[in-house]
């Protein structure tokens, strides 16, 4: 496991935001070679998105290649409702950046068979190769998607029961009526996330540095979900200042210390148009 | 759109500066695509929705504004051209309740009315009004007969903004408030709808909003009947005092022409006809009022009190006349002859005023100077409120989705750049 301490949360994003790109360029996807992208949803990643978005304007990275999954969504939620994962995709990233609709997934919370929605998500993300580099975030009590504490490591896609903790959290969406929040989401399971090649896990804030020191210094817990990840081969969590607040000296002395991880200077790559290129397409009639 | 097929299109998109295929687009896009199934994405630009200009893209397909969402996720595609607003405000389409011609053309004089309705329809769209209402004023009944059934609705394009029914100022009115109207052609309805309609005759079903004074004996039954008839009643050129006019939107008017003009002036101990607009007896939200911010009709003073009375019932109207567009001299308005004199209008050899030259676009930009409103405000007090007084709001002035793409592009400064109309651009300026 690899732990990245940045400044600020706008540290984080932008650091985020290139690893992503870094990644996908260096893929060198084409039309019979996409870039498999995991996405959370959630008010840490905004700011990943921003600068994805803004990468993207200025010719750094192209998604027309690339195939996402989202981890979860609720159940039985209109796609256009505010509070839908849908309806955030699409507002806050998708809407702005070239991506196809054919390559994006999204679990249905308003199919007929929920199950079988949640099987068919997890044939998919098989079916292209399995999840090339899945990102997430926390809850401040380490849960990762939907897997609440107590969720089984091994679990897969599938209909979760959100805590009751959850529900109070997020009434404030709902007119502050938590009769009207979903009490129920489809959700990735932690073995699904386990199963992609690479995650890279975003922590941010003082109220989450409990739950950080529980991934990084504790064993591994389902009681703390994101503890998991100490398992996998390739994990990078991207925390701020403010999330190391329960670590040992010692711990951030030591993540600290090691050279970052790639050198995320060099974005351009050679299947991206370069800005110009982009924006004469766009040529206007004014 | 403002192309003539998809094919010229296809082979040409240089020609066609400002719409441009989006990538994906050239791979998967089959040339015999139908024109109904082709999507148009705005993009770059401050959309005017729910009161607010939010930064948004607007998508259009076959005229009519769709989801952007539900077509990215349920049906799975992607706009087959991109429009680049270059950061400017699209608003909805202006539309102009009450003008009486314009261009040198007069929709109440007896000559020429297709041509005056094809000519004023083509040239509102240099002023970003998408919609209008031709309004005649009060004329002998055999003009009407004549005139009327010319001047039928029709849907908006590149030949001109859309007819949305003739406003019918007259004849039944107040002779005392007659402003610019002949007196002698201005009669009573005597309480029965025979009169009327012999009056109109069979143009009468062209009619969507019809201006009459309510102290007129048996009015409040004739605006029940013609409210039946869908017809918006608007109360002007009148004497009514408070009770009379409460009355007459009890009875189901529902619009109050160009306040302050052609009406008593407002007394505190019977403020009349304006009384109406903090009137505790009738159910303000569906009481609208046309209001010319011309700077000449209304004092900004004025303006800014009945802003501040009733913002959400305030219609901006031009009552433009056939000298819009047109310079200094004298012109014809109905039957009377007009003088413009530095750019007033008045009865000719008179000091009446008698309707105004300026466009409706000028009195959105006066209105937002003199009110201290907002942009967004100003906008749809030319767009969505007129188009709640004729209950089209589901479909005009307004860009939910849903709604006929008819919008306008322009600056911060009111400035217009170009007119769109179902999607396609009807108007561009010169600039």
């Amino acid at each position: 496991m690899r732990l990245v301490i940045k400044e600020d949360y706008n540290d984080v994003s932008e650091w985020a935001a290139k690893y992503i790109t870094k990644k996908i360029n260096d893929f060198k996807p084409g039309p019979d070679k996409h870039f498999v992208l995991g996405l959370p949803t959630g008010g840490t990643p905004l700011g990943m998105y921003k600068k994805l978005i803004e990468f993207h304007n200025d010719g750094k990275v192209s998604f027309k290649y690339v195939k996402t999954f989202n981890m979860d969504e609720y159940v039985d939620i209109p796609k256009d409702h505010p509070q839908s994962y849908h309806y955030y995709m699409w507002n806050n990233f998708f809407r702005k950046i070239d991506i196809l609709p054919s390559n994006v997934f999204i679990p249905d919370g308003n199919a007929q068979d929920l199950q079988a929605e949640c099987d068919k998500y997890e044939q998919k993300m098989s079916e292209f190769g399995g999840v090339d580099l899945f990102v997430g975030g926390i809850g401040p009590d380490g849960h990762i998607a939907f897997n609440e504490p107590g969720s089984s490591l091994a679990s897969r896609t599938r209909v979760k029961t959100l805590a009751q903790d959850t529900l109070r959290a997020n009434a404030r969406f709902f007119d502050n009526d938590i009769e009207r929040v979903p009490k129920k989401a489809l959700s990735v399971g932690v073995g699904t996330v386990m199963d992609s090649k690479e995650v890279m896990i975003l922590v941010t804030g003082s109220e989450k540095a409990f739950a950080l020191y529980k991934a990084v210094e504790e064993g591994i817990n389902h009681m703390w979900t994101v503890s998991a990840f100490q398992q996998h081969p390739h994990t990078v969590i991207v925390c701020d200042e403010d999330a190391t607040l329960e670590l040992r000296v010692k711990t951030v002395k030591y993540f600290k210390a090691l050279p970052d991880v790639v050198d995320l200077t060099e974005l351009y790559a050679d299947n991206v148009d370069a800005p110009q290129e982009r924006y004469d397409k766009f040529k206007t009639f004014y | 759109m403002f192309f003539l097929n998809t094919q010229e299109v296809q082979s040409s998109s240089e020609n066609v500066p400002g719409v441009q295929q989006s990538p994906e687009g050239q791979e998967e896009y089959n040339i015999d695509i139908p024109q109904e199934d082709i999507i148009t994405k705005f993009w770059n630009c401050r959309i005017l929705k729910h009161h607010k200009l939010v930064q948004e893209d607007l998508y259009v397909r076959n005229g009519i504004i769709i989801d952007s969402e539900q077509l990215f996720y349920s049906e799975k595609r992607t706009p087959h051209f991109d429009v680049d607003c270059k950061g400017m405000i699209v608003a909805p389409g202006l539309i102009d309740l009450q003008i009486n011609g314009g261009f040198g053309y007069d929709f109440s004089y007896y000559k020429d009315t297709e041509l005056a309705v094809k000519t004023v329809s083509k040239k509102l769209l240099a002023h970003g009004v998408t919609s209008f209402c031709p309004t005649v004023v009060t004329s002998p009944y055999y003009i009407y007969h004549d005139i009327l059934p010319k001047i039928k609705r029709q849907k908006g394009g590149r030949h001109g903004a859309a007819v949305l029914g003739v406003h019918a100022e007259g004849p039944f009115i107040n002779k005392e408030k007659k402003g610019a109207h002949p007196e002698k052609f201005i009669t009573d309805h005597k309480g029965t709808m025979l009169s009327i309609k012999e009056a109109y005759g069979a143009g009468y079903e062209n009619i969507c909003i019809l201006t009459l004074a309510p102290e007129l004996r048996h009015s409040d039954q004739i605006i029940r009947k013609l409210k039946k008839d869908g017809i918006v009643v608007s109360l002007g050129h009148s004497m009514a005092n408070l009770s009379q006019s409460e009355s007459a939107v009890k009875h189901g008017a529902s619009f109050i022409t160009h306040l302050f003009n052609a009406m008593l002036s407002f007394h505190h101990r019977d403020p009349g006809l304006i009384g109406l607009l903090t009137s505790d007896q009738v159910d303000l939200d569906k009481l609208f009022y046309g209001i010319i911010s011309d700077g000449i009709h209304t004092h900004p003073c004025a303006l800014r009190i009945a802003y501040k009375a009733h913002p959400n019932g305030l219609v901006l109207i031009t009552d433009a006349l056939s000298a819009l567009g047109l310079t200094d001299g004298r012109h014809k308005i109905g039957q009377m002859d007009i003088e413009i004199k530095g750019g007033i209008a008045f009865v000719a050899g008179t000091n009446t005023l008698c309707g105004s030259v300026t466009s409706l676009l000028e009195c959105v930009k006066f209105f937002h100077k003199a009110s201290g409103c907002s942009m967004e405000f100003a906008l749809e007090c030319a767009s969505l409120h007129p188009a709640k007084v004729l209950h089209i709001e589901k479909n005009k002035g307004t860009l939910n989705v849903g709604a006929d793409a008819d919008f306008i592009i322009l600056n911060d400064y009111f400035d217009l750049i170009s007119t769109w109309i179902g999607g396609d651009m009807v108007y561009k300026s010169g600039n």
